[in-house]
């Protein structure tokens, strides 16, 4: 039977080297998922990823068992992710809206677009459009961004999302919309069904 | 009829409307509503296509062979045999039987006016006032450097946001009753400017240790100031510096046995 985090939580707490190591293990892939999403780049992901294990682990003595350990650590990860996002946001990297990172326009791309593409099957297949997902979710400010991939991504009620985010649920839902309406407004031109 | 707002429906898609029925039945009966719906539902679909490189299975070992050399000893050595509490009983002990001997060796040196000191010429290793020194500079010097590691981390951090400094505040709080006990002891020595420099330690960490646990990056920066202008790392260091010299002194044979100031 495999053991449980909490039993590995308890050990690592005790001192035993190895079962942090495990618990770093059986996280690693989800919280790099959920980095990337938020971070959008390979490599602030896997800082973050980094960072957020060594956080947990300057905090372990704070995480209450009772808890998920996995939500508790996604929490960190999330947090560590914004402030790398707001980081990034106020040296103003993102690209600028409209245009693609290899230059093209969003119009150029989507007169390359097969006419008759608009499943979102077909629409996967597309690396342009998926270029464009990343950058629209660029366009998005940290804590829009945050809210968004915790709810949509993660799944997290929007309690747990103001949580994170320290607002209010009001705010966090507000959040959520502004990501998605940001997002309609810059994909909605590509995710259109052409009927000419 | 009145149209579903945008929000509205992306709160809807989330499940996150409070009167979905009536969001139901407008969906069924307004046209504009199910298209501003659908196209809600198509870039939400488009945006679950957002690749993310895959990671190996073996993904997790990597980034623990990483992390790994970063990450302290747990400090709670005696952990693994008492529970958190009883720890922090264990270590206040320790520090107390610390103290209990600098007291015995402030007291033996201290001797009355025109008393002779007698000094046995077979003492078990434990009473010989040499070791007891030396446990105690060793103790003293692990508290510097503990108290320099915590506030340089805070001196040297670049916060861009609100910080979360509860860990450097656990340590804090450690250290803040360890270095009252020494603070006293030098105290009892007459080390009146060893007494005042771990007072200013101590003053800092407590400071650091009752403060709010998360701060804005305008309080970090008033803290960085502060240990800036009071030379606190700088005075700390010096400390250290001192309490190594001694302990080499004490290391070295034919060292003088009488009392030393730190």
């Amino acid at each position: 039977m495999e053991l449980t985090d909490a039993t590995f939580v308890a050990r690592a707490r005790a001192g035993e080297g190895d079962a942090f190591r495990v618990l770093v293990e059986r996280h690693s892939r989800a919280l790099f998922r959920l980095a990337f999403r938020m971070t959008g780049n390979q490599q602030d992901a896997e800082d973050v990823v980094q960072e957020s294990f060594l956080r947990a682990y300057k905090q372990l003595n704070k995480f209450d068992q009772r808890a998920s350990f996995g939500t508790w650590l996604y929490r960190i990860a999330a947090n560590c992710s914004l402030d790398l996002v707001r980081a990034r946001k106020r040296r103003s990297e993102h690209v600028a809206a409209g245009v693609a990172e290899n230059g093209e326009s969003v119009d150029e791309i989507v007169t390359q677009l097969p006419a008759q593409d608009p499943t979102p099957e077909r629409m996967a297949l597309s690396g342009e459009v998926r270029e464009r997902v990343i950058e629209a979710m660029k366009e998005l400010s940290a804590n829009e961004r945050t809210a968004f991939v915790l709810r949509h991504f993660e799944g997290m009620k929007i309690e747990e999302v103001g949580r994170i985010l320290d607002c209010q649920p009001g705010a966090a839902k507000h959040s959520v919309f502004r990501a998605v309406q940001k997002l309609r407004r810059s994909l909605e031109p590509l995710v259109t069904v052409r009927s000419e | 009829m009145n149209h579903l707002t945008e929000e509205e429906l992306v709160l809807h898609y989330y499940g996150e409307v409070g009167e979905s029925l009536r969001t139901e039945r407008a969906l069924e009966e307004c046209e504009g509503c199910r298209d501003l719906y659908a196209s809600i539902e198509r870039v939400l679909y488009a945006v679950d296509a957002m690749p993310i490189p895959e990671r190996s299975p073996d993904y997790g070992a990597e980034v623990w062979r990483r992390i790994a050399p970063a990450i302290p000893r747990r400090r709670n050595f005696f952990a693994g045999w008492l529970p958190a509490w009883e720890w922090r009983w264990a270590a206040a002990g320790l520090a107390m039987a610390a103290l209990l001997v600098a007291a015995f060796y402030v007291g033996r040196n201290y001797s009355q006016p025109g008393s002779r000191r007698v000094t046995p010429t077979t003492t078990a290793a434990i009473t010989d006032p040499q070791v007891r020194e030396r446990v105690l500079l060793v103790a003293v010097g692990a508290y510097l450097e503990r108290s320099h590691m915590v506030l340089s981390e805070l001196a040297n951090t670049d916060a861009k946001g609100k910080l979360d400094i509860s860990a450097e505040q656990e340590r804090a709080a450690d250290l803040v009753s360890e270095g009252r006990l020494y603070r006293q002891t030098a105290e009892l020595t007459g080390d009146s400017a060893v007494a005042g420099t771990l007072d200013e330690i101590g003053r800092v960490l407590l400071d650091v240790a009752h403060g709010p646990s998360e701060v804005s990056p305008a309080e970090l920066e008033r803290l960085q100031e502060r240990l800036n202008s009071e030379g606190i790392l700088f005075k700390i260091r010096v400390l250290g510096s001192k309490v190594r010299t001694e302990q080499i002194n004490d290391a070295a044979p034919g060292a003088n046995s009488g009392r030393r100031a730190l």
